[in-house]
Order: C-alpha cells, then structure tokens, then sequence
C-alpha cells in the first residue's frame, strides 16, 4: 500500500485561517499604534507577527478539534482537513507548535504582559469557544467574541506594557460587535448550520428572537464605540467617525430586526448589516489610530 | 508506489523544505534583529 501523500504547504497556511488574521493583524496593529508610548519598529513588528502567528494556532487547533462538523458545512467542507488533505495529527501539532513559538517569542522579546495576553486569547478559543461551549450553547458567539476582541489589549500591552481604559473599551467594542455581526451571518446560512448541527441562535430558538438579538447587543456596541469621546480619550476625528458610522450599524441592525422575510437568499437586511459591519469595524480602528497620531 | 505518485510526493516534499527554509532564514534575521535593538 502506498503512503499518503504530505500535505502541501498551502493546505498549512488554510489552516491558520489568513482571512480572519487580517482583522487580527489590523486590529492589534491599530492598539500598538493608538498607545501613547513609542515602540522601536523592530519589536512593534515581533508583537504584530506574534500576534498574527498566534491567531493562526488558534485558527489551526479550531479546525483541529472541529473537523468532523466543518465536514457537514457548505462553507467549510472544502477546509484541508474535512477535504482529506491533511492528517489530523499534522493540524495538531502545526497548531501547538505556533502557539507555543508566538508565545514564548513574544514573552521573550516584548515583553510578559503581551504574552500572557496573547497565551489566554489562544486557550480562550480553543478550550472555552471551541472544546466546551460552540456545540453546548446558542450564545456560543458571544463567547467567541471575546477571543477575537484580544488583539488591541495585545498591541497595546506590547507599547507600553500596561492595559488601560481605551484597550479595555476597544476590547469591548469588538466583543459587542461580533454577536450582531455573526448573528446577521448564521440568518442567512442558518440551513448550513443545523445540518452541522451548531446550535446557532436562529437554529434553536428561531428567526425571530435572532434579530431581536442582533438589536439588542448593536446596541451596548454602538455605547462602547462611542464612548471614548466622551470620556477625553479621543478626539473629534475618531469621536465623528464613531458616531456617524454607528448611527448607520444601528439603523442597519433595526432594519434586520423589523425584518419578516423567512428565505434565506431574500434576505438583504442581514446580508447588508454582515458586509458593513466588516467595513465598520476597519474604519473605526483606522479613524482611531489616525486621530490619535494627530492628538500626540 | 507509481511513478507518478512517487514524483508528486517528491514535489510536495520538496515545497515544503523550500517554505520551511525561507521562514527558518526569515527567523534568523528577526532574531538578530531583536538581539540588536535589545542589547
């Protein structure tokens, strides 16, 4: 019998799920360059690379732990592992290496806070969202959430070695963000979800009660957005942009909420509310690093 | 093992070694760099 062929490199960098690191990168790069102390570039670039890596092994021990349910998804089918590209060891071990390394890189050459931060993000996404709560609970994306919203307080404690009120309340506002976000996502894939078999809020308690959610985390989003202006943290660039571009997430998420239509591929509220929270989230951090430069 | 088997498990193999080594240099250099800047 003839071995198995090695899984190719591209299959590997799949794994670390490249798509979701952008946001990663940009928003911890974002924390590191809104702090209020200068990083030599060399150790600001480690931190972003830490970072990024970091979020990889999470990306990597996900689809580790989750291949057998990416195997019944449309979305996810085609991943190296449910595809048969890859042996499931080889995840594992790619994915803990990573871990490891972008850690101890990180403790070693910025400094303990970022790397004890960048360590609890990891275990947070694989042990608490992935391994015990994804298949147990519908507010699986609220807790999901806060692993995500790490990447600012990372970038952050890598420049000063300290976490403050603004990391705290761009921490916030990522982990607010995410439920509406992956809520208007799941309405409009939701068929793929529950042929998975993920108890996803529109799956287990229906169309309904998911855009009433989707309002009601919008929201505390739209008060931790804006709220650094208010409290002197910031100033009127980013207080303006914050403020504009949240009236129009909130007026997106009543649409979703005042929402009747049932077919999914009819469904533009949810669609519309999904693709601008992507590009709010880009804006507000870029208004928020732009703004800060001119302040300092 | 066929032939073209045997020559696409080389092709991997050999990608693979190529990437591992690009991003083993590109470690030596952040390395050193590090070494440099906190010295």
């Amino acid at each position: 019998m003839s071995p198995a062929l090695p899984a190719e490199w591209r299959d590997f960098l799949a794994l670390t799920k490249p798509r979701v690191m952008t946001l990663v990168v940009f928003t911890a790069l974002c924390g590191l360059l809104a702090a209020p102390v200068h990083i030599n570039p060399v150790l600001g670039f480690t931190a972003i690379l830490c970072t990024a890596v970091g979020a990889g092994a999470s990306g990597a021990l996900n689809m580790w732990y989750e291949a057998d349910l990416d195997a019944h998804m449309k979305r996810t089918k085609g991943r190296p592992l449910p595809a048969g590209r890859m042996d499931r060891p080889s995840a594992l071990q790619f994915g803990v290496a990573l871990g490891v390394g972008s850690v101890l890189v990180m403790g070693l050459a910025v400094n303990l806070l970022a790397a004890a931060i960048l360590a609890a993000s990891i275990l947070f996404y694989v042990l608490v969202y992935t391994v015990w709560l994804k298949r147990r609970t519908p507010q699986n994306i609220v807790i999901g959430g806060a692993a995500g919203a790490f990447p600012p307080l990372i970038g952050w404690a890598a420049a000063t070695g300290r976490i403050d009120l603004l990391p705290v309340l761009l921490f916030l506002l990522i982990f607010l963000w995410t439920p509406p976000h992956f809520w208007a996502l799941s309405l409009f894939v939701r068929t793929d979800y529950a042929a998975a078999g993920v108890p996803m809020l529109p799956v287990v308690a229906g169309i309904k009660t998911t855009r009433r959610h989707v309002l009601l985390y919008t929201l505390p989003m739209a008060a931790a957005a804006v709220a650094p202006w208010p409290l002197g943290l910031v100033g009127m660039i980013y207080g303006l942009t914050a403020s504009l571009l949240t009236a129009w997430f909130v007026l997106l998420a009543v649409r979703v909420a005042l929402s009747r239509e049932t077919d999914q591929a009819q469904m533009k509220p949810e669609r519309a509310l999904f693709k601008f929270s992507i590009l709010y989230l880009f804006v507000l951090f870029g208004a928020l690093v732009v703004d800060r430069m001119i302040l300092a | 093992m066929t032939p073209e088997f045997e020559q696409e498990y080389r092709r991997r193999q050999r990608a693979r070694a190529k990437v591992t080594a690009l991003i083993l240099g590109a470690l030596v250099v952040l390395f050193f760099a590090i070494a440099i800047v906190r010295m």
